[in-house]
């Protein structure tokens, strides 16, 4: 594999940059794999670099629709944090946090990481205990976390709305610095030169159309491009789970729903971090273009569509603009959508499943996108030892069943509401 | 937006009207003895079709009743909406 530095980049500027190295080859599906990965995006590329890097499974194919990264893990708001409440949640994504500091480095592609905080704001008192609670919760999982007040937060967000009058006054906020976010597409092209440099063969415009299963076992799949032997299938197709489940005969604690994200034009750089709404359903971030990243709310109701309705978007940006109000004089570039994985508590799975060979990686709601290394390391371990890593033994499918629910906000089992 | 017909008060906008997912689940019945399974089928599994699904809405910014549609999850439409004491 070519070795991407400002030296390549200086002897290729003499052949008129026509002469650089396909960052990934376009095989034709081979008969046999050890392991197929369905999907992708970032979790399934992610998980099959972590199999061949961290396992040596090379002999990995992965199975893609469309093409690599056309799905959330090229639509979403990049946010990365780790600022969870619960054991599970904190610990894996905080691991994960490890793996987003040193990505561009390990995968010798500029994913652009930039840790430039998240703030989450609150507008009352219990609020603010809510948050005191979750921070210390943080912190005693070394995570960072500040509580900040309302004057510590007007120093930091001197543009949001401070007057008296306004509806939801910010009384203070709790903040991870080290938070931050990534050029996403960067991500899923990373994780993709280097699979396919170590032997992963990456397999587009290629539709999953069955399984073989015989006797609780995975024995291949069926592909619009021809059957495919393999012992062991993972499954990485958020926002599509629910349709490959049925193909297998299981029905899962998983909606599919559409969420949506918006750019407004570019302006000068006005916002430092990540900051989220208490008092509605709004996140903002400024891109390193400048243009304002925004989004909120789900659309409400199951979908599939990959594009969205509009009342969603004017309710999120009301949001926006009693919280920023010079949001209201900005022009919006562009509204886009993509379908998720809504989990019935709000945190995913990745886990064994009751059919042998088959491994279930899914429910990952708003937060697929933060979680992209994590969830591809331990997925790729879940696989290659046929057992669950301690960091992702919380994510199980049963848990449910159980009632171990890992519901971080508290909201139940109404997907849409969440 | 959607238009959605109640089945008491005609078309009406998407903004008068609340979802409520799922509509084919049936409760456990009561005084009964009930699997954790039935309990795990009718708390947490969907199937969430892709395609035709028939969900619960709620005129909660009018009459406030609930009534039952038949939605396309790709495309939106609308093909039938049906009081809820009424098969769809």
């Amino acid at each position: 594999m070519q070795k991407y530095s400002i030296f390549s980049l200086i002897k290729n500027a003499f052949s008129n940059h026509e002469k650089w190295d396909l960052a990934w080859k376009d095989p034709s599906p081979k008969k046999e794999y050890d392991v197929v990965i369905i999907g992708g995006g970032g979790h399934g590329l992610a998980t099959a670099y972590y199999l061949a890097k961290e396992h040596q499974i090379t002999n990995v194919a992965i199975i893609e629709k469309g093409w690599i990264g056309g799905g959330n893990i090229g639509r979403n708001t990049t946010i990365i944090r780790s600022n969870f409440m619960y054991d599970d949640n904190a610990r894996f994504n905080e691991f994960g946090m490890n793996l987003w500091r040193n990505m561009s480095q390990e995968l010798n592609f500029n994913v652009m990481f930039s840790p430039r905080g998240i703030i989450n704001l609150a507008h009352s008192d219990a609020q603010m205990n809510a948050y005191a609670r979750r921070g210390n919760s943080m912190r005693l999982n070394g995570i960072d976390a500040a509580l900040l007040n309302r004057d510590e937060v007007k120093k930091i967000l001197p543009m949001a709305d401070f007057s008296d009058d306004v509806r939801y006054p910010i009384f203070g906020g709790l903040a991870q610095p080290s938070a931050g976010t990534a050029r996403h597409d960067a991500v899923a092209w990373g994780y993709a030169r280097q699979a396919d440099s170590m032997g992963v063969d990456i397999i587009q415009n290629c539709e999953v159309t069955g399984f073989d299963v015989s006797a609780g076992k995975i024995m291949g799949l069926r592909t619009s491009r021809g059957d495919i032997k393999t012992k062991k299938i993972g499954l990485c197709v958020a926002g599509s789970t629910n349709i490959l489940a049925e193909k297998l005969n299981m029905t899962l604690p998983i909606e599919t729903h559409l969420l949506q994200a918006c750019v407004s034009e570019p302006v000068k750089p006005v916002l430092e971090g990540v900051v989220t709404f208490g008092a509605g359903h709004f996140y903002i971030s400024q891109s390193d273009k400048g243009e304002m990243v925004m989004g909120g709310d789900l659309d409400g109701y199951n979908s599939y569509s990959q594009k969205g309705n509009l009342p969603t978007i004017q309710h999120v940006l009301t949001g926006g603009v009693a919280l920023f109000p010079f949001l209201s004089r900005l022009k919006m570039l562009r509204t886009w959508g993509g379908i998720m994985d809504m989990s019935m508590d709000g945190s995913p799975i990745i886990d064994k499943t009751h059919i042998d060979g088959l491994y279930l990686n899914c429910g990952w709601c708003y937060g697929g996108f933060k979680s992209v290394p994590s969830s591809g390391w331990t997925f790729a371990h879940t696989i290659a030892q046929d057992r669950v890593h301690e960091l992702n033994e919380g994510f199980s499918l049963n848990r449910f069943s159980k009632g171990y629910l890992l519901d971080e906000k508290g909201l139940g089992t109404k997907t849409w509401i969440s | 937006m959607l238009n959605i017909k109640c089945p008491h008060c005609g078309d009406r906008s998407q903004k008068e009207f609340a979802y409520g997912g799922d509509g084919t689940v049936k409760r456990p019945e009561l005084n009964k003895d009930v699997s954790d399974k039935d309990w795990d089928n009718f708390v947490y599994l969907r199937k969430s079709p892709r395609g035709k699904h028939i969900e619960l809405w709620h005129h909660i910014a009018g009459c406030r009743q609930w009534f039952r549609v038949l939605r396309d999850t790709v495309t939106h439409e609308i093909y039938k909406t049906s009081k809820i004491d009424e098969d769809i």
